[in-house]
């Protein structure tokens, strides 16, 4: 057992392969001044790998190479890999690349006497020397067993070889045929090249092929030890070692709206975590590629970018149908912050559509990605779980909010959707309602990591104006829906209607009343009035009459005589 | 001067001599041994085929001795893989042998070697 140490991973020169992903699982890339033997059956890409090497090599890292090819014409090589945008015609000329094509045809060989292989190192050292190589690529060597047998002398000859190739200190890659069962390769070249081993793999499952490479061993180094799946396309070759994220990414406070009020109102603090994973969960026809659309809506409209991964239906066909609930991606996308990538699923493996969705993700630097549907995807659960584990973290350690829509179907939760939770930090659940002989939509949040949340099954509706949440009715039975709610709203209308009818009736009673009254005191005041007068009246009629009797009294004394 | 170097320059010096002989004349036939070095079994394969010409082929032979650590270009450009490897490039078809040529049987039949009526 090797116990890897930092200190010697880090002391260990390494000559980056420039193949992407896999000088991230090997911390660095191949041995440098060691042979790398490469092991594969056919068609797994062992030569294109090492045409990789050579090419980054004497492109990128200014190190020279040179291809001694037992298999292929340099004329052949030239024109397959010239589609990869690898131009060896150039390099050739610049001095930067050899390719020697060793020509071994048993039929072409007699043999009589004793013989060594040492044209062969004549070959390599002077193509090494002439160009000052620092790597070579022999592929495939195995074709020596079969020009000239397996006899002690070719084996004597490969460990002279081996030991020669790390005496010049050239980082070498051997690319040797996987044998049968058990075996690594066909002759057992991994007993002399022992620093560093890397198998390659091509599977089919489902009519979907997927290849896949492993770092058997290292000497002296760490490194990835799981099984990566690679991808070769336009591109060249790609590994991808997205398991390597981890959960060791950074989080963020800020908040992103999902596009529709109702569902940011429902969420504690008003939208998604940026850089959260959200599910949307629904059978058909309850609006995921809507709820989508309004996500992808709202970033865009912030003047974010967005991609939408669409797996059912086509660019156009999502922009024209979402003009129907008032969304105009389509200018979106001419200004450029919007992008669709449509594709069927079956067209490609899981890791295919992995790594272009990444590959776009990398190319367009997106604040939001939708990917819809993801129950399209076609392959076993584990693997599914494995695939979206792997875009999820990418995401995350980009800080790239995600919404993935799932159809499901009927209101059971399958188990596919139980295992794809732990993965999501928010999961809206979009439902059917069924009552009443219709059909209506209700969504409610089943969880989200980190906030409050409403507890409510909230009615909505899909229209002109985009999503609109309804307020909740809440019956007997439950929230109501559609008709039933509207025959609520009427009879609830109906009681206020009467409530505020009795109201206006005691109010106008009340008037009367108070008027009434006013009437009668204004009446009684009258009364005291007029009584008062009536004996104001009386008061001065009596003294006019004492006046009176007292002047008829002294008139009669003066009469009388009184007078002096 | 070793046996070897002395079988080398033999080599180049029969080769000198049948160097006016018509390039695929009837009967003649061109051989490049490709050596590297002197090693043991270079100088071998030089006297095995010497003496396998002068046995068989008695001035019917045109031997060139072709040392790849002088000239390495060789190597790449004349597909020589194991050494020493002979080269008979005339008559035709050209035909290739590896080997130190200690076996005699295994040469004449390699090279479709029929003996002159005689």
């Amino acid at each position: 057992m090797t116990i890897h140490t930092k200190t010697t991973a880090e002391s260990l020169s390494k000559a980056p392969s420039g193949i992407a992903g896999l000088d991230e699982i090997t911390f660095g890339g191949l041995p440098t001044g060691r042979p790398t033997l490469i092991a594969g059956a056919a068609g797994c890409g062992k030569t294109l790998f090492g045409l990789t090497f050579l090419v980054k090599g004497a492109t990128v890292y200014d190190e020279p190479g040179v291809l001694m090819s037992f298999e292929e014409r340099a004329g052949d090589l030239i024109a397959n890999v010239s589609s990869l945008g690898y131009d060896l015609p150039r390099l050739i000329a610049e001095d930067k690349l050899i390719i020697d094509y060793v020509r071994v045809e048993r039929s072409e060989i007699e043999q009589s006497g004793e013989y060594d292989l040492e044209g062969l190192f004549v070959r390599l050292g002077y193509a090494i020397d002439k160009i000052g190589a620092k790597r070579v690529v022999l592929d495939t060597l195995e074709s020596l067993f079969s020009g000239l047998g397996d006899g002690p002398v070719l084996r004597a000859e490969l460990r002279r070889l081996f030991q020669w190739l790390k005496d010049r200190g050239v980082s070498a890659v051997i690319t040797a045929e996987r044998g049968s069962e058990g075996q690594l390769t066909r002759h057992g070249l991994e007993e002399y090249v022992s620093d560093c081993v890397i198998a390659l793999d091509n599977r089919v499952d489902e009519q979907i092929t997927t290849r896949r490479l492993r770092v058997l061993k290292y000497r002296g180094s760490a490194h990835g030890t799981n099984e990566y799946p690679f991808l070769i396309d336009a591109g060249g070759i790609s590994v991808l070692p997205v398991t390597s994220a981890g959960l060791s990414h950074s989080i963020s406070d800020e908040v992103v709206s999902s596009g529709i009020p109702g569902i940011d109102a429902m969420l504690g603090i008003g939208g998604y975590y940026k850089g959260s994973s959200i599910l949307l969960s629904g059978p058909s026809g309850t609006g995921k590629t809507t709820f989508g659309s309004r996500f992808v809506n709202a970033a865009c409209v912030a003047g974010q970018r967005a991609i939408y991964f669409s797996f059912e239906e086509s660019p156009e066909q999502i922009v024209r149908n979402m003009q129907s609930v008032g969304l105009d991606l389509g200018a979106h996308v001419k200004n450029g912050l919007l992008r669709f990538e449509s594709a069927r699923p079956s067209l490609f493996g899981l890791e295919m559509h992995l790594v272009l969705m990444i590959r776009q993700i990398d190319e367009f630097a997106p604040s939001v990605v939708v990917v819809d549907p993801i129950s399209a995807f076609r392959g076993s659960e584990s693997e599914i779980h494995a695939t979206l584990l792997r875009l999820v973290d990418y995401l995350k350690v980009k800080g790239i909010t995600v919404v993935f829509n799932n159809l499901v179907n009927g209101e059971q939760n399958d188990k596919n959707e139980q295992s794809l939770s732990s993965l999501m930090d928010v999961w809206i659940g979009l439902h059917d309602l069924e009552a009443n002989g219709e059909r209506n939509r209700g969504l409610f949040v089943l969880k989200a990591r980190g906030m409050s949340h409403s507890n409510q099954i909230r009615e909505y509706q899909l229209g002109p104006d985009g999503v609109t949440l309804i307020e909740p009715y809440i019956g007997q039975h439950g929230v109501l829906t559609g008709s039933a709610r509207i025959v609520q709203e009427a009879q609830e209308e109906a009681a206020a209607q009467e409530r505020r009818d009795e109201v206006n009736r005691r109010q106008r009673e009340f008037g009367e009343k108070r008027k009434s009254a006013e009437r009668q005191i204004a009446e009684t005041r009258e009364a005291l009035a007029r009584e008062e007068a009536e004996l104001l009246a009386l008061d001065t009629v009596d003294q006019r009459r004492e006046e009176i009797l007292a002047a008829g009294r002294f008139a009669a004394a003066t009469r009388r005589g009184a007078r002096t | 001067m070793s046996p070897a170097r002395k079988a080398m320059k033999v080599a180049a010096a029969t080769a000198e001599s049948l160097g006016n002989a018509a390039v695929g004349a009837d009967g003649v036939y061109h051989f490049r041994l490709y050596v590297a070095g002197q090693t043991p079994k270079s100088m071998a394969a030089i006297e095995n085929l010497t003496t396998l010409c002068d046995t068989h082929l008695p001035g019917r032979h045109r031997i060139e001795v072709l040392d790849l650590v002088l000239n390495p270009e060789l190597a790449a450009q004349d597909q020589i893989m194991a050494i020493p490897t002979l080269v008979r490039s005339l008559p035709p078809p050209l035909k290739r042998m590896i080997g130190t040529l200690s076996d005699p049987e295994r040469f004449l039949i390699g090279l479709d070697y029929s003996r002159p009526a005689t």
